[in-house]
């Protein structure tokens, strides 16, 4: 319950961070942000890096600000952050509701927003989040930034679009709009324990129709996704039991379920229909 | 070979001039090069809580910091918690209130929940379940730790505290 050696670089800029990362990348190098995840996968020796370049001494990556109707949350925000809301409007209610629901008080302290994004495990509530906003990823190398869309950062079970020279600097995620609804639903056996299924949600009303419905599920599959089916069925409707249950029912029927020896993929798609139609619910 | 970091743990107000390698947990520096055995180590994988402690005003669990990411830092342990032979508030209402019978938990649950009340004194009833959630207590069932901090809360708040 040890980890293995490694070397530490506590880089003061993010210069000189991706300078190291580069370097060491190769060697099996990795970034080490919160460490909340990093840590226990490294006591378990699951993970034995030989280097890793800490970013938490790097203070332009705890920016968290609004620019372009974007809010920007850099790699050093920690869960607890947003606890209260940080902007006004339905994006900052939205992440304070969400936030509730990842692991527990201390692993919220210091765990960081964009280090679950770049760990991406597939029950992560900011990876599901990141999916129904459509979020923007930035990624920074010693050869510059770059920006990837959330639809195409996912590529599977903590599987990335990242490169393993390239730090995740900053996430973007679009302030809503006032009258946008949203919804958040999880369920686990266990406060704070991994969720098996859940669902983030939002709409705005126009004339008592749903318009831009958003439908991310997470936790159910080997990375959070948007469900177009389940969107198709609530574009242009009016919110209803009815309505609601049928989205439902086509998240359930698209998904492809991760099983486990306690979850057959029946009853995570049972959930699935569960978690979309409560999330829904509290959207209204 | 092996990479070593002179490093100094500012432990309940002393500083600890230690020598480290950076895969030392600041939970095994506390207890292993330091002496104050106060904070116990259960899990190692940040699950069980018995570790936490309190770092530069925010209740940490010290099994998943590395003690080189502590250096200078502010650290509270259960050490620091009484005065002489004064037990704090919650130490006392813990033994009051029998929120305890191994013990092996009761460090993380006292700075677990110091943090808590110093941070607002006035926790209310679901904040603190959702709170104490955080650890693992397999003797009391909890129902008396939620008794002890709600019990200290009160003397916390009459401002009795130091």
């Amino acid at each position: 319950m040890k980890p293995a050696p490694f070397q530490y670089h506590a880089p003061r800029s993010l210069q000189e961070a991706v300078a190291i990362l580069a370097q060491v990348a190769p060697a099996d190098g990795r970034v080490l942000a919160g460490g909340q995840s990093l840590v226990p996968i490294m006591a378990f020796r699951l993970a034995r890096p030989s280097h890793l370049v800490d970013i938490n001494g790097i203070e332009a990556l705890a920016r968290l600000a609004v620019e372009n109707g974007k809010l920007c949350i850099g790699a050093c925000v920690r869960h607890a952050a947003f606890e209260r809301p940080v902007v006004e409007g339905p994006l900052g209610r939205l992440l304070a509701m969400v936030v509730r629901h990842i692991a527990h008080s201390p692993i919220r302290a210091r765990g960081t927003f964009c280090g679950s994004i770049a760990h991406a495990d597939p029950a992560s509530e900011w990876c599901a989040l990141v999916a129904a906003l459509d979020g923007e990823i930035v990624a920074t190398s010693v050869r510059g930034a770059r920006v990837i869309a959330a639809g195409q950062f996912f590529a599977g079970i903590m599987a990335t679009a990242l490169a393993e020279d390239e730090v995740l600097t900053e996430v973007r995620l679009p302030l809503l709009a006032p009258d946008t609804r949203c919804g958040f639903y999880e369920f686990n056996r266990r406060a704070g324990d991994f969720a098996l299924a859940m669902a983030v949600v939002h709409f705005r009303l126009v004339e008592g129709r749903m318009f831009k419905p958003r439908v991310a599920i997470g936790g159910a599959e080997t990375h959070p996704r948007r469900v177009a089916a389940a969107e198709a069925a609530l574009a242009a409707n009016a919110p209803s039991p009815r309505v609601f249950a049928d989205a439902a029912a086509r998240a359930a029927r698209d998904v492809e379920p991760l099983e486990d020896a306690q979850t057959n993929a029946q009853y995570r798609r049972e959930l699935v229909v569960a978690v979309t139609r409560r999330a829904l619910e509290a959207a209204l | 070979m092996t990479q070593r970091a002179a490093i100094v743990l500012n432990l309940n107000g002393v500083d600890h001039a230690i020598s480290v390698e950076p895969r030392r947990t600041l939970a095994d520096a506390i207890r292993d090069d330091c002496g104050l055995t106060g904070t116990h180590i259960g899990c190692e994988h940040g699950v069980c809580g018995a570790c936490t402690i309190i770092v530069a005003g925010e209740a940490v669990r010290s099994c998943l910091m590395f003690a080189v990411q502590a250096d200078g830092k502010r650290i509270r342990t259960v050490e620091g918690l009484a005065d002489g032979e004064q037990l704090h508030p919650l130490q006392e209402a813990f033994i009051a209130h029998h929120a305890l019978q191994c013990g092996f938990c009761t460090p993380g649950f006292l700075m677990l929940s110091l943090h808590a009340l110093e941070r607002d004194p006035d926790l209310g009833d679901e904040e603190l379940l959702d709170l104490l959630a955080s650890n693992l207590c397999r003797c009391t069932g909890y129902q008396n730790i939620v008794k002890a901090v709600r019990g200290a809360a009160a003397v916390m708040r009459a401002g009795v505290v130091r």
